[in-house]
């Protein structure tokens, strides 16, 4: 096939309309836009929060209004007017339906349309006496839509082994204790400008507490989704894994297909106490903007996992689709001897997406190991970026880093950027860093075409095999789903 | 099968077939050898259609259709298979996996039933194990690691599954030992039937101790210079491909 | 004549103090420098508008200019040392040499090449530098005194010249020089530059170098740094390679207390090259910053960087190092390995690979590694009965060798070996 066949192909396979992309029309209760002390108080007030947290909200809000939206990532948008935003958008409560039937049919078929299955449906849609126990895997599922979690299942089998999985804003109802403990004790107020905002602001999100020595009996999971017109999603979630405890946690995300820019600016944290471990892996696939790029989500997300007992272990997994621009570098911070971070990610950008995405590994304890898998894949006009940091503190003797970090080219109008900050002030560290960038190799995919394969099929062959290190990674139902997202946000790209 | 009229084509604007003339019918299977740079692999990109080679005149049918108006994948259903000199490594595809989906997209372009992954388990640890292959070669990623010769009889073993109307094999020969010599044979040799016809390129008369040819063809300087029967391969073995060359020009 | 604008209120008071008395001291100068007033003006302008760089400076993230903008220098009197000792050191060559000391060309101690045209007395301003992006350049253009202007004609083989600056300030009266050199090498023109800056006592040396490479042209560019270790450094390095012409440069770094090496190279024509190797040397409390940016402005361009750091003491190594590849710069080859070699408990590197690609048709690579030598191969030697120190100078060598070897110039490699020697004696506790 000629070089300008190859680009069509390409084109068509990229261009594929977003999926994910209607909304829902359903009654909101919707705070004016704007953002003041009186917008906190209020958020604060809907979820009838206690004293100590409006007064950390309200000294977030002071931090963030002294501070300055950062500009050395490589993405460029106009400005964001933080005062044309609603803060808090919530669907209308009414009394708790007695069945399916009673339930508002739109908020059913969002449900059906993203595929959550009918059990969970009832029990996301609260109709009472619908209980998560079945004969279904076994994947507890807490849903945000807007700003507020809607539903969480299977939260009796889940109490019986002591595991707290609910909204955060239940959990500081419940279990103010471990909230006041945890919250921020990772990212501070004043961590960054989007960390700040996110602490002044946040509406829900979820909560989880595993505690010492239990391996949690199933996948977590969260399905965010940002429906209302002109809304910024600022959720929160806070994960503790206490010691020799187990978590696997899943989110996924997406946004209805709109004109404009939507802002979503969250924040996690995870703890892992000695000898615990947390895996928490990502599918985001927000709303990326048309193939114009007229819309599509701002995700400006801070995530990090303190690995603060010793042979802990974190380890981030994430597939990026979607969103306009991603801003997103979870990380590590290895306090605890013989700590293990990890940070496997998938990066995909198409039309004229921007994503500028890494991680950071912070070795402080002795014995701290990690390792960064970063597959970036660019075509049409988007810039894919990655950025990392990986730093050995003075005491964190023995220390070793992996990186792996490559990009894939495909169409000439794009860009594959590289930028790692490697830094060690400690002899015994050992650290490797290896960075390549190429486009599909001809060769390649001549041979899987001799053998038979369409041109597409042999692209998403070929960039799902580049990908392997990092979905292999994934848990199973997870990766099948990444593997056909990454297809589909390919498709029309191949060159 | 194939029948290819006064072909010239050329690489990066270097002319390298100077017009080739060759007819493989059904059934028959014909060897090609000749020189190093003599332009062998080139004719087998060109049948198989890599970009790159541009074909500057001449035809190629395929069971009467033009091959060269046909995309890759199109030749590949079609049934032309070709065994590449320099097998690709494919990082992170699963050769088992790699296999099937070519298989089941030149069945749907046949319009023929797709195999389920049952059945193409199945059908590939026979082919193995007929091949005297280990199973572990099939979960391994496509050639990735693998040595010259193993790539060579993964060449083979994908040729089995894949069953081919016309196989042409670059040198596929070159790196093998003995036994595995006679196990790409044995693999030629069991698609050879009245429908299915091979173009097998060697430097060596020793493959042809074990596939023997329809029709030897001495393919020099982009041009067959001379055709012969299964002799002509012994002959090139004693005396080189010097007389003949000579003898042509 | 107008004024000079300030520096823009976001560095802090140190940064702006210093850049003031560099602008004080250029408005006091205005009118008696030579050379291009015109360049000099712009420079300045750029300079009194951006100041000096901050911490806030992607480009100076790992390097601060702290200590540099807190020491005050003086204008360099006229020199008369004869500078027997240190000229004893350069390499044991019948070459012809050009020698400045604090900045200013001395006609007694060169001497002058045949087959190269060379012009010196004023600043050698050429096309290549960037003012407005590098301050350090600014500053340079600005304040500017000496250089050397050579140019080889076309299809000339210039044969190896030495080109030496020697600084001279002492612990109470530190200087400042800012020489501007430039190379010009016409179509198919050859030159070897031995390059070599050393001195004695406390002084700024912040050197410009533009160097020309036409097509098919080959510059070979060897380098020595061995400031003194009371000395600051600054050098920066643009190279433009046109068509089929090479660049091909080596720079050992073992002197300053603080010293910072930039190169821009520009591969501008089809199948230039470019080879940006280095060794930094540090022990004690040095801080040395090697950066590069490799442009590939052109398609079938090729660049390669193998840079090593070995560091003892309390010293601290940067590498950063940029490959940028244009959006027609198709079929561009670029390989970069940076590592590192930490000898000392208290050593630091900070290393900053970075690659910024446009093209989708091309093969970039970089890899880094940081560590101290390898316990395996220190202990399969000492088992071979080659005692403790012996094995650690073999390795510490063989790490080096890897950059060194390639070195095809004689003099100038045996110039560069004999310092690590030098370096490494000095090393041993
Ligand atoms: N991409 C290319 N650019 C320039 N010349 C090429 C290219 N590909 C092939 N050639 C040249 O074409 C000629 C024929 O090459 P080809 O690979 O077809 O030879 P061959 O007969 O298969 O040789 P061998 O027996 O060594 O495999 C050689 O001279 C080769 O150098
Ligand atoms: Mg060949």
């Amino acid at each position: 096939m000629s070089e300008s066949a190859t680009l069509e192909t390409l084109n068509a396979v990229t261009a594929t309309p977003y999926k994910w992309g209607f909304s829902t029309d359903i009654e909101m209760d919707m705070a004016p836009k704007g953002l003041t002390e009186d917008t906190i108080r209020l958020i604060s007030a809907r979820k009838e929060e206690p004293a100590w947290l409006l007064a950390w909200r309200l000294e977030a809000f002071a931090v963030w209004q002294k501070m300055e939206e950062p500009d050395w990532a490589r993405v460029k948008h106009p400005p964001i007017d933080y005062q044309d935003l609603h803060y808090y958008a919530a669907p209308k409560k009414k009394a708790g339906p007695k069945s399916l039937d009673e339930v508002d049919p739109e908020l059913l078929r969002t449900y059906e349309k993203l595929g959550i299955p009918l059990k969970e449906r009832a029990i996301l849609a609260g109709v009472e006496g619908a209980d998560g126990e079945g004969d279904r895997p076994q994947v507890a599922m807490d849903a945000v839509f807007d700003s507020v979690s809607v539903a969480t299942t299977f939260k009796a089998t889940l109490a019986k082994a002591g595991v707290i999985f609910c909204p955060i804003s239940e959990a500081v109802r419940e279990h103010p204790n471990l909230v006041q403990k945890y919250l921020g004790s990772v990212v501070p107020q004043s961590d960054n400008f989007f960390a700040a905002l996110n602490c002044a602001v946040f509406t829900d999100g979820s909560f989880v507490y595993i505690p010492p020595g239990v391996r949690c009996p199933m996948e977590l999971s969260t399905y965010f989704r940002i429906n209302a017109r002109n809304t910024g999603q600022f959720e929160r979630t806070l994960i503790i894994a206490d010691a020799g405890s187990y978590v696997s946690y899943l989110e996924g995300c997406t946004a209805p297909q709109r004109d404009e820019n939507q802002l979503h600016a969250a924040v996690v944290e995870l703890i892992a106490h000695d000898d615990a471990q947390i895996k928490y892996s990502t599918v985001q696939n927000w709303y990326p903007g048309d193939a114009e790029g007229r819309g599509g989500i701002y995700n400006f997300v801070t995530k990090r996992g303190d690995c603060r007992g010793a042979r802990s272990k974190i380890s981030w997994t994430q597939v990026e689709t979607g969103s306009a621009i991603t801003w997103k570098y979870p990380s590590c911070v290895l306090r605890g001897d013989d700590s293990v971070g990890e940070f496997y990610s998938v990066a995909v950008t198409t039309n004229y997406q921007q994503a500028d995405t890494g991680t950071k590994m912070i070795h402080i304890g002795r014995n701290t190991r990690s390792t960064i898998v970063s597959k970036g894949i660019s075509a049409g006009h988007s810039n894919n970026t990655y950025r990392g940091q990986v730093k050995v503190m003075p005491k964190a003797h023995g220390a070793r880093n992996h990186t792996q970090c490559d990009s894939l080219l495909i169409g000439s109008t794009c860009g594959a950027h590289t930028v790692p900050y490697i830094e060690s002030r400690n002899p015994t560290a050992k650290l490797e860093h290896e960075a390549t960038t190429s486009k599909i190799a001809e060769d390649q995919l001549f041979y899987c075409r001799q053998r038979g394969l369409s041109e597409e099929d042999a692209v998403g062959l070929i960039v799902n095999g580049f990908c392997k290190d990092v979905l292999k990674e994934l848990p199973m139902e997870f990766a099948v789903e990444a593997q056909k997202l990454l297809a589909v946000s390919l498709e029309g790209s191949v060159g | 099968m194939l029948k290819i009229e006064g072909l010239t084509a050329s690489v990066d604007g270097k002319a390298i077939l100077k017009g080739i003339d060759l007819v493989v019918p059904d059934g028959e299977v014909h060897a090609i050898m000749g020189p190093n740079g003599s332009g062998k692999s080139t004719l087998s990109y060109v049948l198989a259609g890599r970009d790159g080679y541009e074909v500057t005149g001449g035809s190629a049918a395929f069971d009467g259709a033009d091959l060269l108006a046909m995309e890759p994948e199109a030749r590949a259903a079609a049934g032309l298979f070709l065994a590449f000199q320099y097998p690709v490594e494919l990082p992170g595809v699963n050769n088992a996996n790699f296999l099937r989906t070519a298989l089941n997209a030149q069945r749907r372009a046949r319009g023929e039933a797709e195999l389920d992954a049952v059945q193409f388990l199945k059908l590939s640890r026979a082919e193995a194990k007929r091949l005297s292959m280990p199973d572990d070669m099939l979960k391994r990623n496509v050639n990735v690691g693998f040595s010259g010769g193993e790539k060579k009889r993964n060449e083979v073993l994908q040729m089995a599954i894949l069953r081919p109307k016309l196989a042409i094999l670059d040198e596929t020969d070159s790196g093998l030992d003995i036994d595995a010599l006679k196990i790409v044979a044995d693999g030629v040799n069991a698609l050879r039937g009245p429908a299915t016809s091979a173009l097998v390129i060697t430097h060596y008369q020793r493959l042809l101790d074990y596939i023997v040819p329809d029709r030897v063809h001495v393919l020099a300087g982009g041009r067959i210079i001379r055709s012969g029967g299964p002799e002509l391969a012994l002959e090139l073995e004693a005396s080189g491909y010097a007389s003949v060359v000579a003898e042509a020009a | 004549m107008t004024a000079l604008p300030r520096p823009r209120a976001l560095q802090p008071a140190w940064s702006q103090d210093a850049a003031a008395a560099f602008v004080a001291r250029y408005e006091g100068l205005r009118g008696r420098l030579p050379g291009d007033a015109a360049a000099r003006e712009a420079g300045a302008a750029a300079f009194a508008a951006r100041g000096l760089p901050g911490v806030r400076d992607e480009a100076w993230h790992f390097t601060s200019l702290r200590a540099l903008a807190e020491t005050r220098f003086a204008e360099p009197l006229t020199p008369v040392a004869d500078c027997a000792a240190m000229l004893a050191r350069l390499p044991q060559t019948d070459a012809p040499r050009l020698v400045f000391v604090d900045g200013r060309f001395r006609d007694d101690l060169s001497v002058v090449p045949q087959s190269v045209s060379v012009r010196v007395g004023g600043p050698a301003y050429a096309t290549l530098a960037n003012p407005d992006r590098e301050a350090m350049v600014a500053l340079n253009t600005m304040l500017a005194g000496d250089g050397a202007a050579i140019d080889v004609a076309a299809g000339v083989d210039g044969g190896t010249l030495l080109l030496v600056s020697l600084g001279t300030g002492t612990a109470d009266r530190p200087v400042a020089f800012h020489p501007r050199h430039s190379v010009h090498l016409a179509d198919g023109a050859s030159l070897t530059l031995l390059d070599v800056v050393m001195g004695e006592g406390a002084y700024w040396h912040n050197a410009v170098l533009e160097l020309a490479i036409g097509e098919g042209a080959t510059l070979v560019h060897l380098r020595l740094q061995d400031e003194s270790h009371a000395a600051f450094h600054v050098s920066t390095v643009y190279a433009d390679v046109a068509a089929r012409g090479t660049y091909d440069s080596f720079a050992l770094t073992l002197g300053g207390k603080w010293a910072r090496m930039e190169v821009h190279a520009s591969l501008s024509g089809p199948k230039a090259v470019a080879h940006l190797n280095a060794a930094q040397l540090l022990g004690g409390s040095q801080h040395a910053d090697f950066t590069t940016v490799i442009t590939h402005a052109a398609p079938h361009c090729a660049s390669r960087q193998t840079v090593k750091n070995v560091l003892t003491g309390r010293s601290r190594g940067v590498f950063q190092g940029k490959i940028e590849v244009a959006r027609d710069a198709q079929k561009t080859d670029g390989y970069q390995m940076n590592q590192a070699l930490l000898l000392s408990p208290d050593a630091e590197i900070d290393s900053k690979p970075e690659l910024e690609i446009f093209a989708d048709d091309v093969k970039c690579s970089h890899g880094a590694t940081v560590g101290e030598l390898d316990g395996e191969q220190l202990f399969y030697l000492r088992s071979r009965g080659v005692p403790q120190a012996e094995a650690r100078s073999m390795l510490v060598r063989a790490f080096l060798a890897e950059a060194l070897d390639p070195i095809a110039h004689d003099a100038g490699r045996a110039m560069l070996e004999a310092a690590v020697s030098a370096w490494w004696e000095r090393q041993a506790p």
